[in-house]
């Protein structure tokens, strides 16, 4: 027998668990399936909207002047301005008072650990006192044994990137880790738990013992970033311990993977899903499906270490991500869709699949699913792969997520509309 | 071919058919080549390993794997001590966004540390050797099981395990069961016995009731449920039963489960080469192999074909599954649940690293959910901290409590009158870590489905 629900979304990143959290609004029963972690662990939970248009210009200071204008194709064009809107609301109420810059259009200027200025439409409440905009002079600080984030550099970069503060960059010893190859994971769980160190004349917590060297290090600046390590599932309170221990703002700066932001929101969704009550089912690929009347999936088939598992829906979302998600793979003759094996238009030649120029215009990095306005895949005719699937996030063409800086815009909100119309389907 | 840019490397031959692809020519061995080429260093492994998160000595499993294979394709280098750190929780194989294979890397590594770096004249050598070995020690304890667990309560006894083997004081040894396992089975019939019950069974279902049946399964017990909760498995034999499955118990060894975790790769592939041809022979013969402990489940799973090469191992492989996963494939299990109840109604959920590698991390609550009153909470994604022998080694003690912290916590905070759990080891640390009192899944299957004890037509022993 299937283990059978009403909808069924195929992959666990940000457009996954969207798509399954609004899908479940209209009260069936929702199951994601989500076969490795998801590139949430990579990103730095910022929610990009789209900070440059497709022919570069920018940084913009509202996104939605830029969306109506976008070409036939790009995934905000087939949702629509008003769902992109929608799907914003939807985030602004699930992360409620975690994210900074909800209910507004704007774009906000993010310092990042480069020291580049990112614009973003909501950010963390723990990056928010860090943000361009406020004049206030700042402290960088980073740790000898944590080569990811390189204080001085950073604040050398952004003044050169013209901020309208004085930036400056120390670099210190993390209280309690000597290694220099102790995880990400190691420091957070330290302040977490405020575990206690040796400082050489006994122990002390962990937190006093970093508010005290940064104390030191202060001349007069009036906030601190830090590399995005303030905690994990105590973030928030690392993070107003060290401000009132410091008496200044205290912010992380967004940086490369792995990061502990984008666990952060990961953490979040999936505590949402338990709320909502969608089935989650991790650590398992779907692998193949098996067709059924007209042009509709029956079920898909899940791997379970040799056993191949049906699951059925009514209504599936595959949102499996892009080329990194590998929701989008490629040999040595095409590139394909792994599951349903839906179109993806591209070059016969795999050497126009790319441009020599490294920061050029890659034609792969757009690949991907071309989709109707509902949200479903379309062949190379244009008619409808499936009447039952829609697709969200990376795995859809017409944009560049790196490029545009629109990639979790672009998966919140094809997300919301892909589980939402899977949902109402279902509800009737 | 586009004008672009074509490989101009001198050895590479220019005529047409050239694949470079083909460069490296298929291997028939194990080769991890491959696996360590598709790491891309995101480190998301890196950011699960429970281990890294407490101890910043131990750097991590993108270390342990890609990283130090190939450092060993220099012949001068070392496996690096730190590899004994790892727990084998492989939580980095599902954290992997790109299929590496991370705990074969660190199972491969740690059998050669062990075969090459580590003293066979050492304490620790034999320690592990014995703590991995869990099954000789519990086929002679549960011999005399009452003395056996008079003796290992002892304070003696636990002062020599822990100033001389370095086995932590701080746990109390699990009792043996006074009548194993394969004693029950066998004082009630084995297979013919079930054979008639499973057909009463269909009788009573509905089912065809000819002697000739594909609803057969041959049940891999595990040590845990054969010497110290044989309830685990007379419940899985008894709801099997009542589907009107056919149960066999085929001769079997240890799953391996705790010797890769120790290196004692050798003591996994002589129980591996009894285990393997029991199994298939029983596939032979029609049976689905069903496992109760999903670290055995896993071990047949994914680790025989990934370290052994032994004749029917993918056999074992594609056909062996976890207990409540093949009823709920198979049968209509939510249906039957309905309108049933139980005892045991709040439950602490606690899903096994093991069991979320293979997909069943929401398994049990969803299936029990179906009881009318049954309330099952997660207690968390952490990892319980025990990981099989890695708690009980003193080194470890205080590692395993620390991981173990969260989950405690969640379970201290839960509503609920018993713990839950798949797997003999977590169970072990979620009852030293709270003092509930844990339970299998299928137990709670069984409270609910049958009537209690056997039935009239039973030879057996009687209820457990």
């Amino acid at each position: 027998m299937a283990i059978t629900d009403d909808v069924l979304v195929i992959g666990g990143g940000l457009a996954g668990t969207v798509a399954a959290l609004s899908a479940a609004e209209h009260g069936g029963d929702v199951r994601l399936v989500t076969y490795k972690q998801s590139t949430l662990r990579h990103a730095t939970g910022l929610i990009d909207v789209l900070g440059y248009t497709p022919e570069g210009e920018g940084p913009l200071a509202d996104p939605f002047d830029a969306i109506d204008a976008l070409p036939t194709g790009h995934p905000y064009e087939r949702v629509g301005t008003d769902a992109v809107r929608d799907a914003l609301l939807f985030f602004d109420a699930l992360t409620g008072d975690t994210y900074g810059g909800a209910h507004t259009d704007s774009n906000a200027l993010v310092p990042t650990s480069n020291g580049t200025v990112k614009p973003t439409a909501r950010y963390p409440v723990g990056t928010a006192p860090g943000l361009a905009a406020d004049p206030a002079d700042t402290l960088f600080v980073g740790f000898e044994t944590l080569p990811e984030f390189d204080g001085p550099l950073a604040a050398k970069h952004l003044e050169a990137a013209g901020v309208p503060f004085e930036t400056r960059g120390v670099t210190l010893q993390f209280p309690g880790i000597k290694r220099a190859d102790a995880k990400v994971t190691r420091y957070a769980h330290l302040l977490d738990w405020d575990e206690a160190v040796d400082i050489g004349r006994g122990e002390t917590g962990a937190r006093a013992a970093l508010a005290a060297g940064v104390s030191d290090a202060l001349e007069g600046e009036t906030r601190v970033g830090f590399p995005p390590i303030l905690g994990d599932d105590n973030h928030d309170v690392v993070r107003r311990d060290l401000e009132e221990r410091l008496g200044v703002a205290v912010f992380e700066v967004p940086a490369g993977p792995p990061s502990l932001p984008g666990m952060r929101l990961e953490d979040q969704l999936y505590h949402a899903l338990e709320e909502a009550g969608v089935n989650v089912t991790t650590g398992v690929p779907v692998v193949d499906y098996q067709a059924g009347d007209g042009d509709r999936i029956e079920h898909v088939l899940v791997d379970r270490k040799g056993q191949q598992v049906p699951y059925a829906a009514s209504e599936y979302v595959l949102a499996t991500g892009g080329l990194v998600g590998k929701g989008v793979d490629s040999d040595r003759t095409h590139v394909f869709e792994p599951i349903f094996d839906c179109h993806v238009a591209h070059a016969e030649d795999r050497y126009e699949w790319f441009v020599d120029d490294a920061f050029g215009d890659h034609p792969f990095a757009s690949y991907g699913l071309e989709v109707d306005n509902e949200l479903r895949p379309q062949d190379a005719n244009g008619d409808l792969e499936f009447e039952n699937l829609r697709a969200a996030g990376a795995v859809l063409s017409g944009y560049d997520f790196a490029a545009e800086k629109s990639g979790s815009g672009v998966s919140l909100s094809t997300g919301y509309v892909a589980g939402d119309r899977a949902g109402a389907e279902v509800s009737g | 071919m586009s004008d672009a840019a074509q490989p101009t490397d001198e050895h590479v031959p220019t005529d047409d058919d050239f694949e470079p692809i083909e460069v490296f020519p298929e291997s028939t061995e194990m080769d991890l080549r491959p696996g360590a080429d598709n790491c891309y260093k995101c480190s998301t492994c890196d950011t699960n390993c429970p281990v890294a998160e407490v101890d910043d000595e131990f750097p991590g499993p993108k270390f342990q794997g890609p990283e130090q294979w190939r450092l060993k394709r220099q012949d001068d280098h070392d496996i690096d001590d730190s590899v004994m750190k790892c727990s084998n929780c492989m939580r980095c194989d599902h954290a992997c966004p790109s299929e590496v294979p991370l705990s074969q890397m660190h199972n491969t590594a740690r059998g050669e540390y062990v075969e090459k770096q580590m003293s066979k004249r050492s304490l620790e050598y034999w320690r592990n050797r014995l703590l991995s070995n869990y099954r000789t020690m519990a086929h002679l304890g549960s011999k005399v099981p009452r003395l056996t667990n008079f003796m290992m309560g002892l304070g003696v006894t636990r002062v020599f395990n822990e100033k001389v083997l370095k086995i932590t004081s701080e746990r109390e040894f699990p009792a043996f069961a006074t009548e194993t396992f394969r004693e029950w089975w066998d004082a009630r019939g084995g297979y013919a016995t079930s054979r008639e019950r499973a057909r009463a069974a269909r009788e009573a279902r509905g089912e065809k009731t000819t002697a000739e049946t594909d609803k057969r399964i041959a049940y891999f017990h595990g040590c845990y449920s054969n010497y110290n909760t044989p309830e685990v498995g007379k419940a899985l034999v008894r709801v099997y039963e009542h589907f009107g499955y056919e149960v066999m118990v085929p001769d079997q060894r240890c799953s391996g489960t705790p010797m890769y975790a120790n290196g004692m790769l050798g003591d996994a592939e002589r129980a591996a080469k009894t285990n393997v041809p029991e199994l298939a022979a029983a596939i032979e013969e029609g049976a689905d192999v069903i496992a109760s402990c999903t670290s055995c489940s896993m071990s047949l799973r994914q680790e025989y074909p990934e370290l052994f090469d032994i004749d029917g191992v993918h056999e074992v492989s594609n056909n062996t599954w976890e207990g409540l996963e093949y009823l709920r494939v198979h049968e209509d299990l939510k249906g039957e649940l309905e309108g049933t109840t139980t005892d045991l109604p709040n439950l602490a959920y606690h899903a096994p690293c093991h069991a979320r590698n293979q997909g069943l991390d929401g398994q049990a609550i969803e299936v029990l959910s179906a009881i009318d009153g049954v309330e099952a909470h997660d207690v968390g994604d952490s990892c319980s901290g025990i990981s099989g022998t890695y708690g009980w080694k003193a080194e470890n003690y205080d590692t395993s409590m620390k991981i173990g912290e969260e989950m405690f916590e969640h379970m201290e905070a839960a509503d609920a009158t018993h713990g839950l759990t798949e797997c003999p080891t977590c169970s072990m640390q979620m009852e030293h870590g709270t003092g509930y009192d844990i339970l299998h899944p299928l137990e709670i299957l069984a409270d609910a489905l049958l009537d209690g004890g056997e039935t009239q037509s039973s030879s057996g022993t009687g209820p457990a």
